[in-house]
Parts: C-alpha cells; sequence; structure tokens
C-alpha cells in the first residue's frame, strides 16, 4: 500500500484550472521528486496535501496510509503525520531557534537537526525566528524544524531555493536524513541535481503529471522539454 | 504577616525573585500603598523618599562616573481591592553613571485601584538609563494605571525604556512617556501590553531627537481579544542634522477587539530621517498555517504567536 496516494486531483482557482485530474503515488520512506516549471501547479498541490486554507480538491481523493484526508485540517493532517516546509518560510517575533525546533515533543534533537543543515547550533538555538535571519537562514532553519517533527511525509517545497549552490549538499544531507529516519519525502524542485537523489521522480506540466519514473529518465525528459514556460501545449 | 511579606508574597507569586529585599548589594525601594515599607541605597546611588498623603515622592540619585553593578528594584503595589497610590519619581543620572531600574508593579485583587506614576528623570553626558516595569494585575480588571513621564537624556546618553503588561486583566492603561534626546543620544521606548474582556489601552510615546545624530526608536507590541481596545500614538520628530528616527507598532486583534495605531512622524531638518511601520489585523495566516503544520492546534498556535511578540 502507498503510503500517499492521488487520485484524479482537480483544483481551481478564480475559474482557472489548476490541477486536473492529478494523480501520484509515494511509498513509505520513498522520496519522491517533484519536478516543474513555474505555473504548473506544483506549490498548489503542496498546499492541497498539507490541507492549506482555501485548499479543497474540486474533484479526487488524497489518500494517506488508506484514509482520504480530503476534509482534514492541516493540524489534523500534522498529527497523523504530514507535514510541509514552505516555499518561502514566514518568520516569527519573539521565538527562539530552540523553541522553534522543540513546538511540539520531538523526537530528534535540536542542536543535532540544525548541524545537518550546516548550521552551528551555538550561534543559533538562541537567535529569534524573525527578520534578522536571511533567507537562506531562515530556509535552512525550515527544514530542520520539519526534520525534528520525525514526519511520515515531508513536502519540501523548494527546499533548495533561496539556499546557494555551494549549499546544495546540505539539501542532499537534509533528504537523506529525512530517509535515515523513516520519513517520506516529497521533494518539489526545479534543479535536476537534487532531483537525481530521489528515489522517484514526477514531471508535472499544466497540473497534469506527464512523466513518471526512475529520476534519470524524468530530469532527462524534463531537461528535453521544448517550453520554457508551461503552457501545456507541448508536454500536455 | 508583615506588609512588606506580603507584598513580597505577591511579588514572588509573580515570579518574582524575593532575596532582592535582602541582598545588601542591591539598593531598593518597596512601597504598598502610601506607605514605604523598605528601602535601601548602595554606594553611589541615593535614595530620598517620603511618603505623601495619596502616595509616595522618591529622590534617586546615580553620582558623576558611578555605574551600578546589580539592578534596583522598585516594587510598588496595592494589595487591598480598592486604593489611589500617586508615585512622584525624580530620577536623575549624573555624567558617566548608569543604572538599571527594574519597577515592578503589584496589583493583585484590584477591583477599584488607581495606580499614577509621575516620573522626570534627567540622563547626564555619557550616561545610561535602563527601566523595565513589569505589571502583575489580578483577574477583575478594577484598575486605572497612568504612567507619565518626561525624560531628557543628555549629550551622548542611553535611555532604554520598557513597560510589560502581559499578567492578568489591563483595566485601563494610560501611558505619557516624552523624551528629549541630545547630542548623539540614544532612546528606545518599548511597550507589549496583552488586553482582555473590555480592557482599555492608550499609549502616546514621544521622542523628539533635538540633539545633532541622535537616535529614537518606539517599539509598540500589542495583542487584543474579547472586546478589549487600544490606541497606540507613536510621535517622533527628528529637528536635528543626522537625526534618525523609527516608530513600530504591531497590533494582534481577536475577537471583537479594536485595535488603532497612530503613527506621527515630523522632521524639521533636512538631514534628518523618521520612518514608521505599523501592522495592525488578526494573526497572520502563514505564521498560523506553519505552526499548524507543525503540529500545534489553532489556539495552540495563535498562542506562540501572541506569546512570541509580547516577549
Amino acid at each position: 500500500m502507498s503510503l500517499l496516494e492521488i487520485k484524479g486531483l482537480g483544483y481551481e482557482a478564480n475559474g482557472k484550472k489548476i490541477l486536473d485530474n492529478l494523480g501520484l503515488s509515494i511509498g513509505v520512506q520513498e522520496v519522491h521528486a517533484l519536478l516543474g516549471t513555474n505555473g504548473t501547479g506544483k506549490s498548489t498541490l503542496a498546499y492541497l496535501i498539507m490541507g492549506c486554507e482555501g485548499y479543497r480538491p474540486l474533484s479526487g481523493e488524497i489518500v494517506f496510509e488508506g484514509r482520504n484526508i480530503n476534509e482534514l485540517k492541516i493540524h489534523e493532517r500534522a498529527e497523523i503525520g504530514i507535514t510541509m516546509a514552505w516555499q518561502e518560510p514566514v518568520r516569527f517575533e519573539g521565538i527562539c531557534v530552540h523553541d522553534y525546533l522543540a513546538l511540539k515533543k520531538r523526537k530528534l534533537n535540536p542542536a543535532f537537526c540544525l548541524e545537518l543543515v550546516g548550521l552551528r547550533p551555538e550561534l543559533y538555538l538562541d537567535r529569534s525566528v524573525d527578520k534578522s535571519l536571511s533567507g537562506g537562514e531562515r530556509k535552512r532553519i525550515e527544514l530542520a524544524s520539519v526534520l525534528a517533527l520525525d514526519p511520515k511525509l515531508a513536502v519540501l517545497d523548494e527546499p533548495d531555493s533561496g539556499i546557494d549552490m555551494l549549499s546544495t549538499q546540505d539539501v542532499i544531507n537534509v533528504i537523506h536524513a529525512f530517509k535515515e529516519n523513516g520519513s517520506a519525502v516529497l521533494l518539489i524542485t526545479h534543479r535536476e541535481e537534487i532531483a537525481l537523489i530521489a528515489d522517484k521522480a514526477s514531471q508535472i506540466c499544466r497540473g497534469r503529471i506527464v512523466c513518471s519514473g526512475r529520476p534519470e529518465d524524468v530530469t532527462e525528459y524534463y531537461k528535453s522539454r521544448e517550453c520554457l514556460i508551461c503552457d501545456g501545449e507541448v508536454c500536455g | 504577616m508583615s506588609e512588606l511579606d506580603e507584598l513580597m508574597k505577591a511579588f514572588g507569586e509573580a515570579g518574582g525573585e524575593k532575596s532582592i529585599i535582602a541582598d545588601k548589594e542591591t539598593a531598593h525601594l518597596a512601597v504598598s500603598g502610601h506607605k514605604i515599607l523598605s528601602a535601601r541605597d548602595v554606594n553611589g546611588l541615593e535614595i530620598e523618599t517620603k511618603e505623601t498623603f495619596t502616595g509616595i515622592a522618591a529622590k534617586v540619585r546615580v553620582k558623576r562616573g558611578v555605574n551600578i553593578h546589580n539592578p534596583v528594584h522598585l516594587c510598588f503595589g496595592i494589595l487591598h481591592k480598592k486604593g489611589t497610590q500617586k508615585i512622584k519619581m525624580d530620577v536623575k543620572l549624573e555624567k558617566d553613571s548608569s543604572a538599571h531600574f527594574i519597577a515592578h508593579c503589584i496589583f493583585p485583587k484590584a477591583e477599584n485601584v488607581k495606580h499614577i506614576m509621575n516620573a522626570v528623570v534627567e540622563i547626564g553626558e555619557n550616561a545610561e538609563m535602563k527601566y523595565s516595569e513589569t505589571h502583575y494585575h489580578g483577574l477583575y480588571g478594577g484598575i486605572e494605571v497612568i504612567p507619565v513621564a518626561t525624560v531628557k537624556v543628555g549629550r551622548k546618553g542611553r535611555y532604554f525604556a520598557d513597560f510589560t503588561l502581559t499578567s492578568g486583566r489591563v483595566g485601563t492603561l494610560s501611558i505619557d512617556y516624552s523624551v528629549e534626546a541630545g547630542e548623539y543620544a540614544v532612546t528606545e521606548l518599548t511597550a507589549r501590553v496583552f488586553g482582555h474582556a473590555n480592557d482599555n489601552i492608550k499609549i502616546k510615546e514621544k521622542v523628539v531627537l533635538s540633539g545633532e545624530n541622535s537616535r529614537g526608536l518606539i517599539k509598540t507590541r500589542v495583542a487584543l481579544e474579547d472586546e478589549a481596545s487600544a490606541e497606540v500614538t507613536g510621535i517622533t520628530e527628528g529637528n536635528a542634522a543626522g537625526a534618525r528616527g523609527h516608530v513600530d507598532c504591531m497590533e494582534i486583534v481577536k475577537d471583537c477587539a479594536v485595535a488603532k495605531a497612530i503613527p506621527i512622524v515630523t522632521v524639521t531638518n533636512p538631514l534628518a530621517k523618521v520612518t514608521h511601520e505599523a501592522a495592525i489585523g488578526s494573526v497572520d495566516r502563514r505564521q498560523l498555517e506553519t505552526l499548524m503544520a507543525h503540529g500545534l492546534t489553532p489556539e495552540e498556535a495563535v498562542d506562540v504567536i501572541v506569546r512570541g511578540i509580547l516577549k
């Protein structure tokens, strides 16, 4: 049985079709890369899986461990083991990194999680998760916080954006850490080198999965696409 | 139990460290109602007090070049349900001196209580004063707090004031602070208040940057729930070359609460610059969703966000 099974998912915003009969399956402990250009519906899919406000399927089902979760609220989904790292994490005034990484009783030590994302705990644990952090630092802390949750499924929306190229290895280390801890990952990315570390990959175009399989094959297919901006005409 | 013991008991229950009264290295002034219960000064710090018909009057002086090592604790309280307490403070920090004052204002049973503070503060050249005032109120809301301060900060002087009222009902609060900053002087005013039920909050803080290259920051954080209301007025005047000021107000409202922010920035010198930002509204949805994705219920998430901004 798949951990996450998405069947015939449809979603519209302002009368525009964003996801169109989308199907996707992620196994237990599987790292699944989702490749796609801007505007293809990657983040929308992430919000629908997490159950964000205003994101409810128009059609189809999101099934987690055999249970339809279409109507569950965000915290209820978190309770059963789904979590998410937003592409642009928000900042919090008055909350220090240590407390942020220990909001709920978590299995993993905050300092250990910070080290995994390339941050020295002694320099960061007492800092606030506020605007004093750079975009890259905030992003790493978000990844550390998701890791500390020890989820069954982590949806990572472009974890590699906003982090410099040199630290791509840190992102890869985090993905490996998720896997070692028994988590599955839906890894949303533009970057082929990140997608290649996945167990499986899919390409999304105009709200539909147009290619799915081995990461090597999917990244080749993605690289050979003729459209730079998705209009659904070529892939679709 | 003596009145001082009672005041200290209430202070301890509010999370304060009771041993400060016995510490001979730490200056303090403890006042209950109109009565001075205990006072101690230390080398370089003079506290002159007298009881008045409605409260007390105190003159505090930190001598030239003296740095008071331990914070000076000021405990003001009314332990009864009813009463008025007027505190008149005259504080002077002489040239090159420094001190940190921590005021604990304790009104655990207030049903019809009025606490009025009138302070005149003079900070000499290159002197530094930190003033932290924390209130511990009960759950009845029958209290009126009126702190008024006029502060003058001399050349290269520094003044940092922090007002916190996040424990218990606010009642009616009306803060009126005014600071004039001299050449190269630095001023930071911070207020954090959490209003509940029908609490009424008015905060007016003014910084006049009259000296060249002076600096001023007014930072206000207010959270409101139920039918509480708040009006925050942050005024900064940049009147000299190189003066820099900023007004930063954030108010979070829940339920039927009403918040208002009035930033007033004035510049009379073309080489001065004053900026402001104000954010008023309900709890940020993205913040809420992020915390919920971390497993917190909506109520827990709001609590974490509110506690964060009031920290």
